[in-house]
This record gives C-alpha cells, sequence and structure tokens, in this order.
C-alpha cells in the first residue's frame, strides 16, 4: 500500500455565532475532531448534507484555515502556518477546485492568462517555459488555444470547470482537494467532467480530496469514502464496500435515499425530522434524534468511531465489530 | 376518457429565439407524469407558457387544453380560477415564494379565501388542516410564524399546503427538491407521493434528476432543445431508452452499486437557442447521425404501446444499445 500523503489527526474548529441581533453568541463545531488519511495516488470522498463540516474539514486540510486543535501533516511534514514561506511551498503541492466555476473566475480576464496567473505567482519557469505549460494544460483540459482566448462569460458550464481544473494543476500539485466541483453541472457535462478527472487522476498520480453530497458521483471517483454528520465521521471505508453494505444508521438512510431508475421507492429509509442546527448540538450521538434505531445509550454518550472489521469504521453504539469491543476495554 | 390537460404544438420564443419549438403531451387524471431534460430543454417554459405565466413578450402559440377548454391566452378571470384552483404550481426555491413579513397564517388565509367559499374561522381551521396533513408538528401555533423560523424542508411542506388550498386537479412541481438535502428531499418526494394518493390529484414532476423521476412517476417525458425527443412508462424508458440523448443521459447517470464502468458522456454541450442546428437538434452531439438527421426535424412517432420516439435512427439506436448491453 502506498504511504499517506495527507495525515489529519483529530482536528476541530468551530466558529461563534449569534442568534438574533442581541442574542448571546454560542460556539458552532463545525468540525468536531475529525481524523483522516489518504494515501498517495487515492480519492477519499467525503459525503454528507449541509452543514455536516465537509466543506470546512477541506478548508482545515489545505491550510486555508487553522484547527482549534489538532493537526495535518502532508507528506510527513505538518503544514506551516499561513503566510510563511513554507507555507507557500507546500500550497504549489496543494489546490482546489469549487462548485461555481463563474466565481472562481475572473470575468474581465482572458482565460488563458487565469491559468498562468499560478505559475507567475509561485515564479515557476521563464515566460516561454509557462506559455509551453499553458498550451499543454488547455490540452490537457481537452479545450483549444481559443478557447483560452476567452472570457469566462463566453464559456459554457462545463468548460469554465475545465478552466478551473487547469489553472489548478498549472503548478503540478499532489493533491487536490475538490468541493461539489459538478454539482451545478447537467447530466451529461457532469459525466464528462468526472471521466476527465478520472483520467487525469490516472495520468499525473495525483492525490484526491472529493467532497460532494451526490453519493453516485463520490462512488464513482473514490477509493475511500467517509460520511460526515454534524461535524464528525460516523462512518468511514472503501468506496464499493461502503454504498453496498452500509452499517451506520445514516450512512442507510442516504443510501436509500438516492434515488435510482428502475427501483420504486418501496422500502426506502425516510428520517424524520431535519438535521439539527450545529449550535444546538444533542447530547450524545447526534444523530439519535432522527435515528430509527436509537437506544437510551445514544442520548448519553457519544459514540466514538471504530473498526468493526474489514477496513470499516463506524461511529455507533449498535454497531460494533470485534476490535470495537478491545478498544472499549483498552 | 378525455385527458385532463391536452398540449398541441405548444411553442414559445422570446425576442424572436425559438425556446420550445412544438410541444405535444397529454395527462390523465391522477397521472404522474415526469418531465426531464438539461437546463434549458424547455421543461419549465412549457407549464409556465401552458397557464400563462411567462412575461409579456414572450410569443406563445399553439393550444392547451384543460378539461378540453383552451386555456392558452384566456381572459385574466378565467386563468385567474385556474391557477392556484384547478392547476397549482411549486418551486425549487421555496422561500422566494413566500412572503418573508407575513405570517404562514396570512398567507395560507389568503390562497384559501381566493379558491374556496370559506370565511372566518372556517378557514383558519383549514388552514391549520392542510398545515397539519403536510407534516408540520404543532400547527396551531406555528401558524402564527414566519417564514424564516422555517427550516428548508419545512418551507417547501409550506409551499405544498398552499398549493393545496385550492384542491387542485394537477400539481406541477418544478425541481421540487433540488435545493433540499438527501434526506429532506426523499421526505418531501414522500409527501407528495402520499397528498396525490389521498386526493387522487395529477402531478407534472420537472428534475433534471433522473432518479427522482423514475421513482415518482408513471410515464416520462425526454426533452432536448424545445423538443420531445422520448415519451414513455418511466419503467421501460428507464431500462430500455431508444432516443440516443435518452440513453445519454441515462449511462451518463453513475451506478451506486454493482461493478464501476467508465461513464458515457455525451460529447459537446446543447446548442445555442441562437443557432440551432436544421433538422435533428441532437444531431452534432449524436454518435449515430447520418445525413438522414440533418434536412428535417424528426417528429414524435410511436414505436410500441404508449411509447413515442423523434429519431430517424431508432431502430439502430436500439440495436446499439442491445449491442452495448451483450458485451
Amino acid at each position: 500500500m502506498s504511504p499517506p500523503l495527507v495525515e489529519v489527526s483529530a482536528i476541530s474548529r468551530s466558529y461563534s455565532m449569534r442568534s438574533g441581533m442581541f442574542g448571546r453568541s454560542a460556539a458552532v463545531h463545525a468540525v468536531d475532531g475529525v481524523s483522516l488519511t489518504i494515501r498517495r495516488g487515492e480519492t477519499l470522498g467525503l459525503v454528507g448534507e449541509s452543514g455536516s463540516g465537509k466543506s470546512t474539514t477541506g478548508r482545515i486540510v489545505l491550510g486555508l484555515e487553522p484547527p482549534d486543535r489538532g493537526g495535518v501533516k502532508f507528506d510527513g511534514k505538518p503544514m506551516a502556518a499561513p503566510g510563511t514561506r513554507e507555507w507557500r511551498a507546500q500550497r504549489v503541492r496543494m489546490q482546489m477546485i469549487f462548485q461555481d466555476p463563474l466565481g472562481a473566475l475572473d470575468r474581465r480576464l482572458p482565460v488563458a492568462a487565469q491559468i498562468r496567473e499560478p505559475l507567475d505567482i509561485h515564479g515557476l519557469g521563464t515566460p516561454a517555459e509557462r506559455e509551453e505549460r499553458l498550451r499543454e494544460l488547455l490540452r490537457a483540459v481537452e479545450l483549444t488555444q481559443a478557447h483560452g482566448a476567452r472570457y469566462p462569460g463566453a464559456l459554457s458550464g462545463g468548460q469554465r470547470q475545465r478552466i478551473v481544473l487547469a489553472r489548478a494543476l498549472a503548478t503540478k500539485p499532489d493533491f487536490l482537494v475538490c468541493d461539489e466541483p459538478v454539482s451545478a453541472l447537467d447530466v451529461s457535462i457532469q459525466a464528462q467532467v468526472v471521466n476527465l478527472l478520472a483520467d487525469l487522476q490516472a495520468q499525473l498520480s495525483l492525490t484526491l480530496m472529493f467532497i460532494s453530497h451526490d453519493l453516485r458521483v463520490v462512488r464513482q471517483i473514490s477509493t475511500t469514502v467517509a460520511v460526515m454528520y454534524l461535524g464528525r465521521i460516523v462512518e468511514l471505508g472503501s468506496a464499493d464496500d461502503l454504498f453496498a453494505r452500509p452499517e451506520h444508521p445514516y450512512t442507510q438512510a442516504l443510501v436509500s435515499a438516492s434515488p435510482a431508475p428502475g427501483r420504486r421507492s418501496a422500502g426506502r429509509i425516510v428520517l424524520a425530522g431535519d438535521p439539527p442546527n450545529p449550535a444546538a448540538r444533542p447530547i450524545g450521538c447526534a444523530f439519535h434524534p432522527r435515528c430509527p434505531r436509537a437506544i437510551a445509550r445514544c442520548a448519553s454518550e457519544v459514540p466514538v468511531l471504530s473498526a468493526v472489521g474489514g477496513d470499516r469504521q463506524v461511529a455507533c453504539h449498535l454497531v460494533t465489530g470485534p476490535q470495537a469491543e478491545t478498544r472499549d476495554a483498552a | 376518457m378525455p385527458p385532463l390537460v391536452s398540449i398541441q404544438g405548444l411553442s414559445v420564443a422570446f425576442n424572436g429565439m425559438p425556446v420550445l419549438r412544438g410541444v405535444d403531451l397529454t395527462l390523465q387524471k391522477g397521472e404522474a407524469l415526469g418531465l426531464v431534460g438539461e437546463s434549458g430543454s424547455g421543461k419549465s417554459v412549457t407549464w409556465l407558457a401552458a397557464l400563462g405565466l411567462l412575461p409579456r413578450h414572450a410569443q406563445v402559440s399553439g393550444s392547451v387544453r384543460l378539461d378540453g377548454r383552451d386555456i392558452l391566452g384566456a381572459p385574466a378571470a378565467e386563468l385567474d380560477q385556474v391557477r392556484g384552483g384547478r392547476v397549482a404550481m411549486i418551486f425549487q426555491d421555496p422561500a422566494s415564494a413566500l412572503n418573508p413579513v407575513l405570517t404562514i397564517r396570512k398567507q395560507l388565509c389568503e390562497s384559501l379565501a381566493l379558491h374556496r367559499d370559506l370565511s372566518g374561522e372556517a378557514v383558519k381551521a383549514e388552514a391549520r388542516r392542510l398545515l397539519d396533513l403536510v407534516g408540520i408538528p404543532d400547527a396551531a401555533r406555528r401558524l402564527s410564524a414566519y417564514p424564516h423560523e422555517f427550516s428548508g424542508g419545512q418551507v417547501q411542506r409550506i409551499m405544498i399546503a398552499m398549493a393545496l388550498a385550492g384542491n387542485p386537479d394537477l400539481l406541477v412541481a418544478d425541481e421540487p427538491t433540488t435545493a433540499l438535502d438527501a434526506t429532506i428531499q426523499a421526505q418531501i418526494l414522500e409527501l407528495l407521493a402520499s397528498v396525490r394518493r389521498e386526493m387522487g390529484m395529477a402531478m407534472v414532476l420537472i428534475s433534471h434528476d433522473l432518479g427522482v423521476v423514475a421513482e415518482n412517476c408513471d410515464r416520462v417525458a425526454v426533452m432536448y432543445a424545445g423538443r420531445i425527443v422520448e415519451e414513455a412508462p418511466a419503467n421501460q424508458l428507464f431500462a430500455d431508452p431508444v432516443h440516443p440523448y435518452a440513453q445519454g443521459l441515462i449511462g451518463a447517470l453513475p451506478p451506486l452499486d454493482g461493478p464501476r464502468r467508465r461513464l458515457t458522456a455525451i460529447p459537446g454541450t446543447v446548442p445555442d437557442p441562437a443557432m440551432m442546428p436544421s433538422g435533428c437538434a441532437f444531431a452534432p452531439r449524436c454518435a449515430l447521425a447520418t445525413e438522414q438527421c440533418t434536412p428535417a426535424a424528426p417528429s414524435l412517432a410511436p414505436i410500441a404501446d404508449g411509447r413515442t420516439v423523434a429519431c430517424v435512427r431508432a431502430e439502430t439506436a436500439r440495436r446499439a444499445l442491445l449491442g452495448v448491453a451483450a458485451e
């Protein structure tokens, strides 16, 4: 197995939020004790609903935000403090792609200039080499020189996302965080971008963190998948196995809620209620008020993410494997 | 049985640019019809045009019959009986469809007063019943709340309650769950299904999500560039799509179980309405296109019981699909 490129250990991040104009400020735990390992060349999929902390996790992993507790190691070295020279050297090797390509591009600049910008900022190569690299990048995302001369407004949504991808790849990064990269695209265009991302990952041996609420797209591209609920990972396992045999009641509901052609809604698990407000996190397991299988213990004790056999880890009192007992004892 | 709604040759142009190019659709009483297609394919415009909800500068032609009466271009007084009364509509973004400075009671009672002969206490009682029906807990108290005090899923429930206020025969749901989280989407779809069962209401479900449509509709129409390209019973369409575009859409959907396969992406993008190709609009992106496809746009032709396809290469497309399946 390849060595880990990214190691995240028990990161937490909270924001203070005021309720109402004169309300008292309360701490919102956006991310609460998340640990992850991403091996070289692999893709970690991060799924969960809005407010589950998946984007914040991505931002902390990239060093765009410091964690309150815990730390991130990239290629064996801890992330340097933002703004320092070491941080910039690390950041050349990691890039990010967002959901809204139009928001990520400058509308008043031809897209080719925007793809070249990271090369200028990090001072990579001579001007001639940068031009050559630009041509290479446009080819890699299957666009022409003519596309490069256009402004973002003159490109389609799928083409814009390709430009954003080309710019992210400009510095030859090892690691890419993609936050809902295809959610705004139509199905047929989504398939083009997903295929392109998979091809580029294989060619450039990229390591990816793929954040999405779309289980199908996540399974398509991921090696390992982590399911988040209210700032914590509730289940972690290999992509195929996790979606075929979800163990955590929340993952089971998510998989069952994903509609599939050729399957009628009979037998679907429909959860009651809304995801709770992160500022008023339920005591015990955060999922217990909506869980169809909750027992008394769930309302008082937070379940720990523990191995339940194979490479699966689950944070649920009702799901226990051989290793879980020994961990409890220790 | 005469159809509830019958749309014939419905066309819409904005500033001379055609966006809907001859849509024929019929809908039986109590039936659930799905409309799928990518953005700009005309799924929403079809129903906005049918209900006279497009801005004045839109040029609309064709005919839309509700129970045999043509409602296209009908006087406002007549349309006001149809909209919100016999035909109700809910939209993707429920929060912007509610007035933020009025209580839910005010807004629910307003549509009840407009479409039902109720007054005084009866209106309030009915408002509470509707809120109960759509599963808002503690309905009596929550009626005095403002839209911002509800979550996204609850606001969509309230929109459904308002749509039901006029006892409609048809509910047009335009991407009703697109803005919602997966577990909330499941709740809303289940609510729509149970309301339909109880009230015997027909539904048009407009969605870009093939899975949502497949599970909740009896019949599905696939739209591309302002036309219907294939129409079939839901289970048949997804098991055996005939139009190359329908095949492409289904092939582009990553599977959630079974072996992973490379997605069959449709090359290129949707044509610009200002530069619509002559003949079949899908031909420039179609792997099976020949010179047969360019002279004239194919019209919807029946290929089997309850199935129509607008493709001159339909037979080849079907064989191509079977070939792929046999691999």
